[in-house]
Order: structure tokens, then C-alpha cells, then sequence
């Protein structure tokens, strides 16, 4: 199953409610503003790096570019995609998530 | 694969109008199929043929217009959202006595029906809002 | 219906009413596709949890002068809407409970047509587990 976050945690509980029912083998999309969970440094990163553990996190890297944000900043085990790499994720996961 | 597409949002106020784009045209351009793109909510203003962006910027509604055409998309409009926001074809105008209408080329109005049905013909349904 | 293919469809509700349109247009919806005959969930997750709420108080004319659409989820169960969840953790944080909810039910056809309530509630792993059989998640 694919997640999908595009708000900041800095702003919802997006990122926190979807990691609290997200099971073991799921993934997560990060894109729009939720890209802002995918860094070191926040306080989201040991959330993140607990979550690593058993789930698969991915960050849209047009909307890190776009905000100026590095992808050689974002912490380590996530995993970076492209719109095509988004779309793939939604072909490899049966049942589609957005957490608005 | 066979996606659906729910537009939630409106043009240039939320990123979502933008990603559902660049998703769709990604997923096209990866030999995919879209059964419909359904424009929901504030998403209903994606159609508007009446925008009129600065010059330097992208136009949304002819973006998803001309992708359209290319790819022969059935963009249909929410009729229900559409109504109160006053976004209406000729038709609808016609019939409700109004003197303009403001959907653009490519896009038709109809039920939310059209939403369901493409959540049971497409292999995917992927909700892009805010 | 041409083709009988019946899927699994969860409306996921996070949303308060009145201070978007979102809970309402979510629940016209919710209402049309009722006719498709589908295999339908509702979950209410985090602010949508307020949606249930009783005694939802305004009118056209009065308050804040919108329309009370809170009456269109007691007629859920006529239109065999009758799959309810509300995750216990987001009640529980906002100080709410059971008595807190609309009282939603429908009648039981297989059981001699018994009125039986509509709203199940789960906790996080329960409805972690109803996301993932699911077919189609629309979420507003």
C-alpha cells in the first residue's frame, strides 16, 4: 500500500496520523510541502528513521529542488523519485493512500 | 495500467492542481492509460476557460486542455461542485438562465457517478488535494 | 451495471464540517456512489471525527447561516451505508466519546431486519487493517 503526504509536519499531523496507521512493507510518498519531513536536523528525524525500519520512504525530488531544499540532505534510507518514479510506486502498490 | 484521477483543488492556490498534472502527463508518457481525470471541489476551477495567468507563467487550464487533446482525456467536471461555484457550460447556463459560460475546450460537466464509475473501470485511483 | 464487478471502497474522512466544504461534498459522494452497489467503508480519522458529532446547530436562516447537513448521515444506513469506523485515538484526544456521536444505524436485513448501530469503534490497527483490503480510498 502507498502512502501519500504533501503537507508539512511542521504544519498537519499528515505525516504523524499516516505513520501511525501505515503497517510493516508500506510506503510513503513525500511530495508538495510534505517533502519538509524528509530531512536531518528537523524533529521529525527520528520519527522518519523509526519508520525506516519497517516501512519504505521515498521524497519527489522536483519538489525538493523547487524549494531549495538538497537531496543529499535528506536522511539517509529515504529513497528519491521523479514524477515517473511516482507513478511507478502507484503501479507497485495496490491501494493508493493521500493523506490531505 | 489504468488510472483514475480526482482533482481536489483549484488552479494556482494549491500544488495539488500541478502535481495531478505532472502525474497524469507522467504516467501517459509511460504508455499508461487515464480512464478520466474527475475535477472535484474547488478543483472545478481547473476548467475555467476564462483564466488569464501573468505571461511568464504556466496556463493550467490550457495545460490540461491541450494534454487532453493530445491524449484524447475525458476530463470531466463535478456538475454539483461546478454549480456552486458557478462554473458552467453552455448548456447549464442556458438552462438556468444565466448569461455566460466559462468551461473550457476538452472538459465536460457531469455527475459525481462519473467518479465512482471511474474507481471501479480504473486499476488505480490516485487523490490529489489539500 | 454492465460489468458486476463489485470493489471495496473507504471514503477516509479527516475534516471538520462547517470550516470547509470538504465533509459535505465528501458525504454527496459518499451518497451517489451508494447507488453503484459497492462494497463501502466510511472512516472517520483525526478532525473528521467532529463530523459525527450531535447536535449540530445552524441553518440557512440562522447561526451560522449554512446549511445543517449533519441529518444526511443518519439516513446513511437507508442507503445501505452501514460500515462505520471512528479511530478511538482521535476521540480520545479530543475528549470525546461514544455518547459524543450521532447515533447511526441501519436495519439488518439478515437479521430479521433488527435496527443495529452503524459505527464501529477501532482502534489504529483495525483500520490500518480495513485500508489496506481496500480497493479504492477516497480521501477529501
Amino acid at each position: 500500500m502507498l502512502h501519500t503526504i504533501n503537507k508539512s509536519p511542521f504544519e498537519t499531523n499528515s505525516l504523524e496520523t499516516c505513520l501511525r496507521f501505515a503497517r510493516a512493507g508500506h510506503s510513503v510518498l513525500l511530495f508538495e510541502d510534505g517533502i519538509y519531513g524528509a530531512f536531518k536536523g528537523t524533529r521529525f528525524e527520528s520519527l522518519i528513521t523509526d519508520s525506516l525500519k519497517s516501512k519504505n520512504i521515498y521524497v519527489l525530488v522536483p519538489d525538493v529542488e523547487a524549494r531549495g531544499m538538497r537531496t543529499d540532505n535528506v536522511i539517509d534510507g529515504i529513497k528519491t523519485v521523479d514524477y515517473a518514479g511516482f507513478v511507478d510506486l502507484t503501479v507497485d502498490n495496490k491501494t493508493v493512500q493521500a493523506w490531505l | 495500467m489504468k488510472f483514475g484521477i480526482l482533482v481536489n483543488e483549484g488552479p494556482y492556490q494549491h500544488q495539488s492542481s500541478d502535481s495531478a498534472y505532472q502525474f497524469t502527463k507522467a504516467a501517459l508518457e509511460k504508455g499508461h492509460e487515464i480512464f478520466r481525470v474527475f475535477f472535484y471541489h474547488d478543483g472545478v476551477n481547473n476548467a475555467s476557460r476564462l483564466m488569464v495567468p501573468p505571461q511568464d507563467d504556466r496556463n493550467i487550464v490550457n495545460r490540461w486542455t491541450e494534454l487532453g487533446k493530445k491524449y484524447n482525456l475525458d476530463l470531466v467536471v463535478c456538475i454539483a461542485a461546478a454549480q456552486r461555484r458557478g462554473m458552467l457550460d453552455e448548456n447549464e447556463a442556458k438552462r438556468q438562465g444565466k448569461d455566460a459560460s466559462n468551461i473550457a475546450e476538452g472538459f465536460h460537466i457531469s455527475g459525481l457517478g462519473q467518479l465512482i464509475e471511474a474507481g471501479i473501470k480504473s486499476e488505480r485511483l490516485v487523490v490529489f488535494g489539500d | 451495471m454492465e460489468d458486476e464487478v463489485i470493489k471495496k471502497f473507504l471514503y477516509v474522512n479527516r475534516k471538520a464540517p462547517y470550516g470547509t466544504i470538504y465533509a459535505l461534498e465528501s458525504l454527496e459522494v459518499v451518497l451517489i456512489g451508494a447507488a453503484f452497489d459497492q462494497d463501502v467503508s466510511l472512516a472517520f480519522i483525526d478532525d473528521g471525527v467532529y463530523q459525527l458529532k450531535k447536535d449540530q446547530k445552524t441553518s440557512v436562516d440562522s447561526g451560522a447561516g449554512m446549511k445543517n447537513f449533519s441529518k444526511t448521515y443518519l439516513a446513511l444506513g437507508d442507503y445501505d451505508v452501514n460500515k462505520i469506523y471512528v479511530d478511538k485515538a482521535s476521540l480520545d484526544e479530543r475528549g470525546l466519546t461514544a455518547d459524543d456521536l450521532m447515533e447511526l444505524v441501519y436495519e439488518d436485513e439478515d437479521d430479521d431486519y433488527k435496527e443495529k448501530s452503524s459505527i464501529s469503534i477501532v482502534n489504529q490497527e483495525e483500520i490500518a487493517q480495513l485500508m489496506e483490503q481496500q480497493d479504492v480510498v477516497l480521501s477529501f
